[in-house]
């Protein structure tokens, strides 16, 4: 491989931006180990999208699957970015909560289960409105006290990004795995162009956009830990490493983080690249 | 959104069930599943409205070529025919493997 001219690698590689989310779980799982929990024929689905005339998906876009991970139990929630923007609704919300939550039981009763985030979402389904945000809310609930049995592991990989109250999720993970075409924030550049004027943030100014919330400036300035290339294989290495790798969650690093914004003036605030400088991996403590 | 129901005659049993696409913009999932009588039965939720003619068109063509009693359920999301065609024959193509 090592020797093949880089269009033969690129070519070689296997995407995991271009598959479904139920693909993506299928993926990261050790092979033939893939069982769904609560597939499209539960029809477990919004009861509010019809509602207000939306269509809604057999599995409310998120696919939970138990499975293997080099070996060891797992969990994975895969959220489908396709399906309405990936955003959590009370169903999709509860299916991440309530298997996050199952997985903490067996940790505490002393058979750990090792819980992976496929995170593309744009956060809150806004059609749910709050009680989206609830289940969010247990989900941050449900990583902060699996953190202390086991690694928690997020991947962003794109395209949709990672944001909102699902960017917090994506935050708190032991361990997060993003790529190049990944985005992590918490308003999106459409939200940001909206409400606060084309002047403060162009979101058709790709460029820009990911110079700033860009899978590549959140890994160079600590806020995520590893960076891989758009290869199913390369991902599913690379949760199946973070897994092994006992990390001190970033929001647990209060006095790191505190004294990075100390050198930050919000009446000048720097440019991406400073920022990488500024906030420089070293100094991420261990990060 | 507008709820559509057709029914077709049908010569062969489906032995398992199969699920394909997602409700993404213009593409649609399709929930494929043993019927429960000799008939097939689609149950059509689509996003756009006043196509019904046109989606009776596409299933007339589908059941021309399968004959199973399936009970399909499709959840739409602006998919052309052309893309309602191609995730059908993808259903029935994962029917056989």
């Amino acid at each position: 491989m090592s020797t093949a001219a880089p269009h033969e690698r690129f070519l070689a590689r296997h995407s995991f931006i271009e598959l479904p989310a139920r693909e993506r779980a299928r993926a990261i799982l050790d092979a033939d180990s893939f069982r769904e929990l609560l597939g499209p024929f539960d029809r477990l689905k919004s009861p509010w999208l019809p509602l207000q005339g939306v269509v809604a998906q057999s599995d409310d876009g998120v696919v939970i699957a138990r499975g293997r991970l080099g070996g060891r139990p797992a969990v994975v929630a895969a959220v489908e970015g396709a399906f309405q923007g990936g955003s959590i609704g009370e169903v999709s919300g509860s299916k991440v909560a309530g298997a996050l939550e199952l997985a903490l039981r067996d940790c505490e009763r002393g058979r750990p289960v090792l819980p992976v985030l496929l995170l593309e979402t744009g956060g809150v389904r806004l059609q749910e409105a709050n009680l989206g945000l609830a289940a969010i809310a247990e989900i941050h609930a449900a990583i902060v006290g699996l953190r202390r049995h086991v690694p928690v592991v997020g991947v962003v990989a794109g395209m949709v990004g990672c944001f909102g109250g699902m960017s917090l999720a994506a935050a708190l993970c032991s361990t997060l795995i993003v790529t190049r075409q990944a985005r992590l924030g918490m308003n999106g550049p459409e939200v940001i162009e909206q409400e606060a004027g084309i002047t403060e943030l162009d979101s058709t100014d790709y460029r820009l956009i990911w110079s700033l919330v860009g899978g590549e400036q959140r890994h160079a300035t600590g806020l995520a830990d590893a960076i891989v290339d758009d290869d199913a294989e390369a991902i599913a290495a690379q949760v199946r490493s973070a897994v092994e790798r006992v990390a001190s969650p970033r929001s647990e690093q209060v006095e790191c983080f505190l004294e990075r914004l100390a050198h930050i003036d919000p009446g000048n605030p720097p440019e991406p690249r400073a920022l990488r400088v500024l906030w420089a991996r070293e100094d991420a403590g261990g990060h | 959104m507008e709820v559509l129901n057709f029914t077709y005659p049908a010569r062969q049993p489906v032995s398992r069930r199969v699920h394909v696409g997602v409700v993404g913009s213009g593409d649609l999932e399709v929930l494929l599943e043993p019927s429960l009588d000799q008939h097939a039965h689609v149950a059509v939720t689509t996003s756009v409205d006043g196509f019904g003619a046109v989606w009776k068109i596409v299933l007339d063509r589908f059941f021309s070529r399968f004959a199973g009693a399936a009970a399909i359920e499709i959840n739409d999301f602006g998919a052309t025919p052309g893309v309602v065609m191609l995730r059908l024959e993808q259903a029935v193509e994962a029917l056989r493997t």
